[in-house]
């Protein structure tokens, strides 16, 4: 498949397919399929941040912005620093250096807490479910600003108890939502895979949030529940939430985004509505490598062929040595 | 028989003395803070140390009264909990286990020195502290009282009086702090701090109120163990009380309320038993003088012990009022 360079420039509004369905992608329209470029109306700005573990640069990202109201995908090889980038957006890792914000506000230097607080939670790649608390214990856990979770006024249940009963109306409410409130006395550590999936986005939304970030939420995912994942992702911004999740999946990250940023060596390598990015050559490069299309010229053939020729030759040399000191191996 | 019996009657009077006081408050401190926030804290006995060190030092040392001596002491262990706390609760659960366990040992031998003579008295200890509490008894603490068929000292009576009402009320400040959402946060911290972070709770606070609260009940352990032997000595507080707390914990179920304090009455009892109850069997003849003597019962005793806590742990590892389903869950 010799792809095409996408042009420069290029917007959503010259292509075909299912653009300008929602509101996210109607606003996106006209923004040119570049990397960092602007977006109308931006929840999240992304500035020069940085992350190295020892001389391995995980994240290093220029310019990122992300639009409010809209899915965002965010995909990506393996090690492409997509998880780090959530990390570090949510406080659970610092940078060592950058700026970013949430509704201009910015962000850099807040622990994981002060982050949710503000309205941007996160589900994990490996889902979090408190296993030893009930499945409704695990909802009001989410809840934001509860009197009753400090010291002093817990031991004073009249202070707490309208609050609860209000917070419990609305778990149980979410979780029929999630088809979870048959479960709800049931410790969440018994739950499937999936249902913990379920359960673990049901309480990101107890906090009443206005960013989601989904660490791979359809991972490890039955292909049936996958179904109604995506109906509940969907469901999140017809309800005014930026949602950004991470995902392999090509399928989903085409049926549900409205812009799509491709992440390869802990840089942003390309952006665009979701049908621009398979046409992309720098996406499809970082997935398949380079040339990988490319024909070969006679001489490399036979480059290639001697090489492989050699490596074979090597490969029988050693085996025979293994051979030998296994059966002395065996015969001590 | 009539020997066997009166073995019977000192093991319940252990299982309900000021020992068993002791050890149900140093547990429901371990259960405060490893039961329900999940922390291991492995120098439980630092903290009764500290109380009790604070009244003797304050009173016997410096001529305070003996409730400033009390304030001291629980100031102290608040001292230590947020020293403790500080450095290793940002880290993981394992580094508050060694904190811990260290400086259980290192408070013993630095209070036992030859430097911290002139405060501590070295290894002799100090003594005649606790004549300003004996003196509140309601009764005759220099007349001996028959209950249930063994004599109890009118002092060691009002200590245990006094104990017994401690732990009640400590249980009840547990039971109504583990109902409320603030219990709700310590148990998810038990099961993932990052979840709970991720919902916008300062895990560092909750983890830290926990420590200090199970250190204030070790304290108050440590006080009725200097009040009821009358002095205090480094060597009383060997870290083998931390641990035979754990016991007492698992052994009544941990993460119930009430699961340390019938841990501690019951394992007491089982000590002293094991004890008097082989005493009684040898001097009676039913087990042959040539099998076991009496000398032997000190260590055999812990034997039994030993074997009965791993049977304990393959039949009921829940302990007496755990939940199985409960403990079995990450068991698979």
């Amino acid at each position: 498949m010799p792809a095409d360079p996408t042009p420069t420039g290029a917007t959503a509004s010259g292509a075909t397919g299912p653009a300008g369905r929602t509101p996210a992608r109607v606003a996106l329209r006209d923004v040119p399929w570049e990397v960092g470029v602007a977006k109308p109306d931006p929840a999240i700005v992304v500035d020069g941040v940085t992350r190295t573990f020892g001389g391995l640069t995980a994240v290093s990202v220029d310019h990122l912005e992300i639009q409010r109201g809209g899915i965002t995908g965010l995909i990506g090889p393996n090690g492409a620093g997509k998880t780090t980038l959530f990390n570090l957006l949510t406080g659970f890792d610092q940078p060592d250096g950058g700026s970013w914000s949430f509704d201009g506000r910015p962000l850099g230097k807040l622990a994981p807490h002060q982050v949710a607080r503000l309205g941007v939670v996160r589900t994990f790649q490996l889902t979090k479910a408190l296993s030893r608390l009930t499945v409704l214990q695990n909802m009001l856990l989410g809840a934001q600003g509860q009197k009753g979770e400090s010291f002093l006024s817990a031991l004073v249940p009249g202070i707490w108890r309208g609050q609860e009963k209000a917070n419990t109306e609305k778990a149980m409410e979410l979780l029929r939502r999630f088809k979870l409130d048959a479960k709800k006395d049931e410790f969440a550590g018994t739950l499937s895979g999936g249902q913990r999936k379920l359960l673990e986005m049901a309480r990101a939304l107890m906090s009443d949030p206005k960013v989601v970030m989904l660490d791979e939420p359809m991972a490890g995912v039955n292909p049936a529940l996958t179904q109604s994942l995506l109906g509940h992702v969907k469901d999140l911004r017809e309800e005014g939430m930026t949602v950004i999740f991470v995902e392999h999946d090509m399928d989903v990250v085409r049926d549900i985004s409205d812009w799509v940023v491709v992440m390869a060596a802990g840089k942003v390598i390309a952006e665009g509505p979701p049908e621009s990015i398979s046409q992309n050559q720098a996406v499809v490069d970082a997935y398949l490598g380079a040339h990988h299309d490319a024909p070969l010229t006679v001489e490399e053939e036979d480059r290639v062929l001697a090489e492989a020729e050699s490596e074979i030759a090597r490969e029988e040399q050693r085996d025979t040595g293994r051979s030998d000191d296994s059966s002395e191996g065996t015969l001590r | 028989m009539g020997e066997f019996i009166d073995a019977l009657a000192i093991a319940v009077k252990a299982g309900i003395g000021f020992q068993a006081v002791f050890l149900a408050l140093l547990a429901l401190g371990i259960n405060m803070q490893f039961g329900y926030a999940g922390l291991l804290n492995f120098g439980q006995i630092a903290f009764a140390l500290v109380g009790a060190y604070g009244i003797a030092v304050s009173v016997s040392q410096w001529g305070l009264n003996f409730w400033a001596g009390v304030a001291i002491g629980l100031a102290a262990a608040v001292a230590l909990a947020l020293l403790l706390g500080l450095p290793t609760l940002r880290l993981r659960a394992d580094y508050l286990a060694i904190a811990t366990i260290a400086t259980a040992e290192g408070l013993r031998l630095l209070f036992r020195s030859v430097s911290a003579t002139p405060v501590t008295n070295g290894s002799r200890g100090i003594s005649g502290f606790n004549s300003g509490f004996v003196e509140l008894a309601p009764w005759d603490t220099g007349r001996r009282y028959d209950i249930l068929g063994v004599r109890w000292s009118g002092a060691d009576l009002w200590v245990a009086a006094v104990g017994w009402t401690l732990v009640a009320l400590g249980c009840l400040l547990v039971w109504a702090l583990v109902r409320s959402p603030w219990g709700r946060v310590v148990k998810s911290i038990r099961e993932d701090e990052d979840a709970v972070r991720a919902l916008g709770k300062n895990v560092y606070v909750y983890k830290m109120q926990a420590l200090v609260l199970g250190g204030v009940f070790g304290a108050l352990g440590g006080m009725i163990y200097a009040v009821g032997t009358g002095s205090a000595t480094p060597d009383q507080y060997q870290n083998a009380n931390t641990f035979l707390a754990y016991a007492a914990l698992i052994l009544g179920g941990a993460a119930r309320v009430l699961g340390p304090v019938v841990g501690a009455m019951l394992l007491y009892f089982i000590i002293q038993f094991a004890d008097s109850g082989l005493r009684s069997l040898i001097e009676t003849g039913v087990i042959p003088e040539g099998l076991l003597t009496t000398t032997d019962v000190a260590q055999i005793r812990f034997v039994l012990i030993g074997l009965g806590l791993i049977l304990l742990l393959v039949f009921r590892p829940q302990g007496i009022f755990g939940d199985r389903r409960e403990v079995m869950l990450d068991a698979r």
